[in-house]
């Protein structure tokens, strides 16, 4: 299958151009294959959004090369069919909301790209109601909650009916409930629209819930496996300054002291069928 | 303390007068304030009063807001009328050492404190009537024809949207700050003006600091969503001229029309 995504041994400086440069991606090789839903996890610093905004062309390779659906985004000229095909939803969703209502936000990327009104009032509809935001389309932003004006943020740019949506950490500032909301409308549009979703991310439970996950420390990729996979390597990770789930790290704790917990724990539910498993069996 | 903002001051509705294309309203409201300026006579103040009420009644709009926007400018009127009272030469009718009022003065007075309640009364009908945002467009697209003079339009359009888009958002953030200040003993009440004053720079500076630092993400996000000016834009909701806009265009014209005759052929009565 062709790659979607795809960084070929990309380096990253900072001020390049200034004595001060500074290099934060170190050789990262990195393919994404349509469809998929991958997480980039790595603490404060570690490069994992300097990683995502080469995706679509904010940030441009001080060395290598990368490429969207085979388009190098070193060419200026495919600049807006890049950003077309990958959408790109950010941290905060008051900076990322244009207009003082929601379906004209919505309709913003579409109108940049000069298509026809009948077909922007439709796709604007089709994206609201994907994100189960289409009842507050005639609000302001400012009357939305953080995870809703999150969810408008993610409708503007499915509008674009991109391939893939890179999200640079979408719930770092949402409160629990606003997470959830935002979680389950990225899973929905992995799994029914099969777009292709890239989250960067520091949660731990946000990374256990996508098919790879990708671990970013210092400007290198130190994993790049299923989850259960990276977070049974809960030494290494804690080496770098990231947590496990507590699920895997309590699951790993009890196998560390001899007690015989099976391998690839991740949530809570598995880890208390584990458990009974064992008690009955004693 | 500020949740629910409403900005400019839009009263929501659904009358025939919010129905109208929001440029049609622009352009009605500018023939009116011609008509109140070129009218001479009584009849024709009564005629333009009359439609004015008329067209707040359809719009259902409550007399105290009328009031509310008539009230700042009280003062105005007055310093107006003093002047034209007073320094109008004429028919004397009343004289005190140096101050002689003139009957001329006094009609002027009279005829300029109507024209300004009249003005104000008429654009606020147009404010209260129309969004922000409708008006914004509707802006944006009766000055497209300066683009060929290099006027930036769509940018100019664009600027409105988006401040429109942040005083709700900045306001909460200074609400925010403030209690912050507070917090940390900041002493925003108390003092004279220039205390007042200075107790001010530390809410505006960390202010100023996320507009910037929002702006440059704004732009980013906007760039991301293939944003490269009004060039090959189009937008998703279209503006039509109705039956409705055909209507009130004909109302305004027979009313201009009807000045202009009273102007002509009625003897100023007074």
């Amino acid at each position: 299958m062709e790659e979607l995504l795809k960084a070929e041994h990309l380096d990253f400086v900072y001020n390049e151009d200034q004595q001060d440069g500074k290099q934060v991606l170190f050789d990262v090789n990195l393919s994404v294959s349509p469809g998929e839903f991958v997480a980039v996890l790595g603490h404060n610093g570690s490069g994992k959004s300097t990683i995502a905004k080469h995706f679509n062309a904010i940030l441009l390779p001080s060395g290598g090369t990368v490429y969207v659906k085979g388009i190098d985004t070193k060419i200026e000229e495919k600049l807006f069919e890049i950003r077309q095909n990958v959408g790109m939803v950010f941290q905060n969703p008051d900076n990322q909301l244009v207009a003082t209502v929601v379906e004209e936000d919505v309709a913003f990327a579409l109108e940049n790209l000069g298509v026809p009104s009948d077909e922007i009032r439709r796709r604007v509809d089709e994206a609201l109601k994907t994100v189960g935001m289409y009842d507050y389309r005639e609000h302001a932003p400012h009357q939305l909650s953080g995870g809703q004006k999150q969810r408008i943020a993610i409708a503007g740019v499915i509008a674009m009916r991109p391939d893939c949506i890179v999200m640079d950490e979408p719930t770092a500032m949402l409160d629990p409930k606003g997470r959830r909301e935002v979680l389950q409308t990225i899973q929905k549009l992995n799994r029914s629209s099969h777009t292709t979703v890239v989250l960067i991310t520091h949660f731990m439970d946000e990374a256990v819930q996508a098919g790879r996950v990708v671990v970013v420390d210092d400007g290198k990729i130190l994993l790049d496996a299923p989850p259960k996979e990276v977070f049974s390597k809960v030494e290494l990770l804690k080496s770098v300054g990231l947590d496990v789930p507590q699920a895997a790290e309590l699951a790993f704790e009890l196998k560390q002291s001899g007690i015989p917990m099976p391998d690839g724990i991740l949530t809570e539910e598995e880890c208390v069928a584990a458990l009974e498993k064992l008690l009955k069996e004693k | 303390m500020i949740t629910d903002i409403t900005i400019g001051q839009y009263f929501p509705g659904k009358s025939f007068i919010h129905r109208l294309d929001p440029r049609i309203k622009i352009i009605l409201t500018i023939v009116y304030i011609v008509i109140l300026f070129i009218n001479q006579g009584v009849f024709g103040f009564v005629l333009s009063i009359g439609l004015l009420a008329v067209m707040y009644l359809i719009a259902g709009i409550p007399i105290r807001m009328i009031l509310k926007s008539l009230k700042p400018v009280i003062p105005l009127i007055i310093f107006t009328s003093v002047l034209n009272i007073f320094f109008i030469g004429g028919t004397v009718i009343w004289q005190w050492g140096i101050i002689t009022i003139s009957w001329e003065g006094i009609r002027l007075a009279v005829f300029m404190s109507i024209r300004i309640l009249a003005l104000i009364a008429g654009s606020s009908l147009l404010t209260y009537t129309t969004s922000p945002i409708a008006l914004t467009d509707a802006i944006e697209r009766l000055l497209k024809p300066l683009k060929y003079v290099k006027f930036p339009v769509h940018e100019l359009a664009m600027m409105m949207t988006i401040a429109l888009r942040f005083i709700p958002t900045l306001l909460e953030e200074t609400d925010k700050i403030m209690s912050a200040q507070k917090a940390r003993g900041a002493d925003l009440e108390s003092g004279g003006l220039i205390r007042r004053a200075k107790a001010l720079i530390p809410i505006l500076i960390p202010l100023f600091i996320s507009a910037i630092r929002r702006a440059e993400e704004l732009a980013l996000a906007m760039e991301c969503r293939c944003y490269r000016g009004g060039e090959g834009r189009t937008r998703m909701k279209q503006l039509h001229l109705g039956g409705r806009d055909a209507v009130a265009v004909g109302v305004m014209a027979a009313c201009l029309a009807g000045v202009i005759l009273m102007n002509l052929f009625l003897p100023t009565v007074l």
